[in-house]
């Protein structure tokens, strides 16, 4: 389950750190364990332009939040929902999805974690953030 | 009757496990199952599932109701456990109310306090409102914690609490500022299912007496460990859970003292409780009747009964002294370890078979994740009590909990795997 990859985002993790501008922010938190993770963002033009976050919490939450900014940043956000719904469906698949790496790229080293259900909640974590910061902007832009 | 002759043989640990079937399975690829994590949930003897079995394949009825002959045996079964349950604990059959769990047990104290204020002249002793106030320890699990956060909120009464030293004992210097007039309720962990420490009773029950507090013991975590007899404690309510002392899940204690239970209006009404219904209203059955609406699980209570003579059989003193043994290994044994920080007592004095610790630079999930990779079943996280990790600084801990079914080598076992959580995440 502890890929190489996943413990070289954990121990050098990227994007990392909350950064000014930001759109809207999201707080989440895995009431299980505790961990957490503040998540800000940033969009322009229709594009992500900067995800940025702090957090603590295991090797899994933390590294998958850092490939989360690899995977959405610079993209339109309709490709990096497309994105997070393909990660969401890897975590959630028990094992049982094949993860493409065009789409996924890092993130195919998390396939393992969902064969693990009580951590796929830990993969997620930024997830979660980064869905409800995009929910925010919306909401924002509407207004 | 309670065993009184002290038996100081110590426990023949493999002639236990044999009768825990469970503890001879493997997991992640073959390896055999080193199982610590007791404290959330602890492993049934053959003994417990037999007697479970039986009752379903003999006397299975509704119990207190109909006169048919299964539903006399079913009644007796039922009754005849609560009768060894409450003696287990020095308490009489009517001062012991089965309720669904722990959790659900402190929760009936808790709305029965809020229903006394309408509840008549019998039940003003648990009224709470305004100006009155509700002491707990900032060690709580949250099943302590929160439903009188709630009753709080719900009354006007205002929380407080005992803050924990760095060393993890309950810090008592501000006791007669905390303990007051005002105090309604004194509620706090018997042991801590966290540090493990084990909290001292006596001071507090003396202290709520002078001003006549109420006491409720959360006794989830040590009754399942050592002799505890809630008569001689002198607390008034106490709690503990069948699951975590060889027993059923789906089954919690709540002990009250005979006058309270009399007095205290009821939580969960229904049938079962009641003792005369009219239209226009109804009056209640006895305790602890009056405190089982519905239904009351069953094969069950029966199942906490078969564990209850299982611990006897053994002696709860033989397994507190194996568990003190397997505690002090453990302690020494993590203690060792470069960049390992016990949370929690660092020795055996007033302190349970409950050990937390941290370990630098590697996340309790990821720690835990190694452990169970090589088979070690730990908890980790931060085992609901939230504030009292927040209150270390820590966002979570890795929770070995034992119990008398664990063998010395699984400690070593426990050591050497942090050991290799340590080095895997290249922090060793």
């Amino acid at each position: 389950m502890y890929q190489e990859i996943i413990l070289d985002h954990y121990k050098n993790p990227h994007g990392r750190g909350l950064r000014e501008p930001y759109d809207a922010e999201s707080f989440q938190v895995n009431p299980t364990c505790g961990d957490e993770v503040t998540l800000r963002l940033k969009v322009t033009d229709g594009k992500v332009a900067d995800v940025s976050y702090e957090g603590q919490g295991c090797s899994i939450s933390q590294a998958s939040t850092s490939v989360l900014t690899d995977l959405v940043t610079g993209h339109t956000v309709g490709e990096a929902l497309s994105t997070m719904d393909a990660f969401v469906e890897l975590m959630q698949g028990r094992g049982t999805v094949e993860p493409d790496e065009d789409v996924l790229e890092d993130g195919v080293a998390f396939a393992g974690v969902a064969k693990y259900p009580a951590r796929v909640k830990c993969a997620l974590l930024g997830w979660m953030a980064f869905k409800d910061a995009l929910a925010r902007t919306s909401n924002e832009v509407e207004a | 009757m309670t065993t009184t002759t002290a038996n100081t043989t110590p426990l023949d640990v493999a002639a236990v496990r044999a009768d825990f079937p469970i503890l001879s399975r493997t997991v992640r690829d073959g390896k055999p199952l080193v199982y610590l994590d007791s404290g959330a949930t602890s492993q049934r003897p053959l003994p417990v599932l037999d007697a479970e079995r039986r009752f379903l394949e003999t006397s299975n009825a509704a119990v207190h109701r109909g006169a048919h002959q299964l539903a006399e045996e079913a009644t007796d079964a039922y009754e005849g456990a609560r009768a060894k349950i409450a003696d287990f604990v020095g308490a009489t059959p009517g001062e012991l109310v089965f309720t669904k769990n722990a959790t659900e047990a402190i929760n009936l104290v808790a709305y029965a306090m809020s229903n006394a204020a309408t509840a008549g002249d019998d039940a003003k002793r648990f009224v709470v409102g305004p100006g009155d106030e509700i002491v707990v320890t900032e060690m709580e699990h949250h099943a302590n914690l929160v439903p009188w956060q709630q009753l709080c909120q719900r009354t006007g009464a205002v929380l407080r609490w005992f803050p924990v030293t760095a060393e993890g004992r309950l810090d008592l210097s501000g006791i007669d500022e905390l303990i007051t007039e005002r105090t309604k309720v004194v509620a706090f962990a018997h042991q801590s299912n966290v540090l493990g420490t084990v909290n001292p009773v006596g001071t507090l029950v003396r202290k709520a007496r002078e001003v006549g507090a109420l006491v409720l013991l959360d006794a989830c975590q040590s009754v399942p460990h050592f002799a505890v007899n809630f008569r001689e404690l002198d607390v008034d309510f106490a709690v503990f859970s069948g699951h975590k002392m060889l027993a059923p899940s789906g089954i919690g204690v709540l002990y009250g003292r005979r006058e309270l239970l009399e007095a205290m209006p009821p939580f969960l009404t229904g049938g079962s409780m009641i003792e005369l219904v009219r239209m226009e209203g109804s009056t209640f059955a006895p305790p602890p009747q009056k405190f089982e609406a519905g239904v009351p699980m069953t094969s069950q209570a029966v199942g906490l009964g078969a564990a209850v003579d299982y611990l006897n059989a053994i002696g709860m003193d033989r397994v507190a002294a194996h568990e003190h043994r397997l505690a002090e290994r453990a302690l020494n044994g993590l203690k060792e370890i470069p960049g390992v920080r016990i949370i929690g007592p660092p020795d055996t004095v007033d302190r349970g078979a409950t050990v937390a610790f941290v370990v630098d630079g590697v996340h309790p999930h990821d720690a835990g994740q190694v452990l169970d990779s090589l088979g070690i079943a730990v908890r980790v996280g931060h085992h609901c009590a939230w504030p009292l990790h927040r209150s270390c600084g820590i966002p979570a801990t890795v929770r070995a909990t034992f119990y008398l079914y664990n063998e010395l080598s699984e400690v070593d076992e426990l050591v050497n795997g942090v050991r290799e959580a340590q080095r895997f995440f290249g922090v060793a």
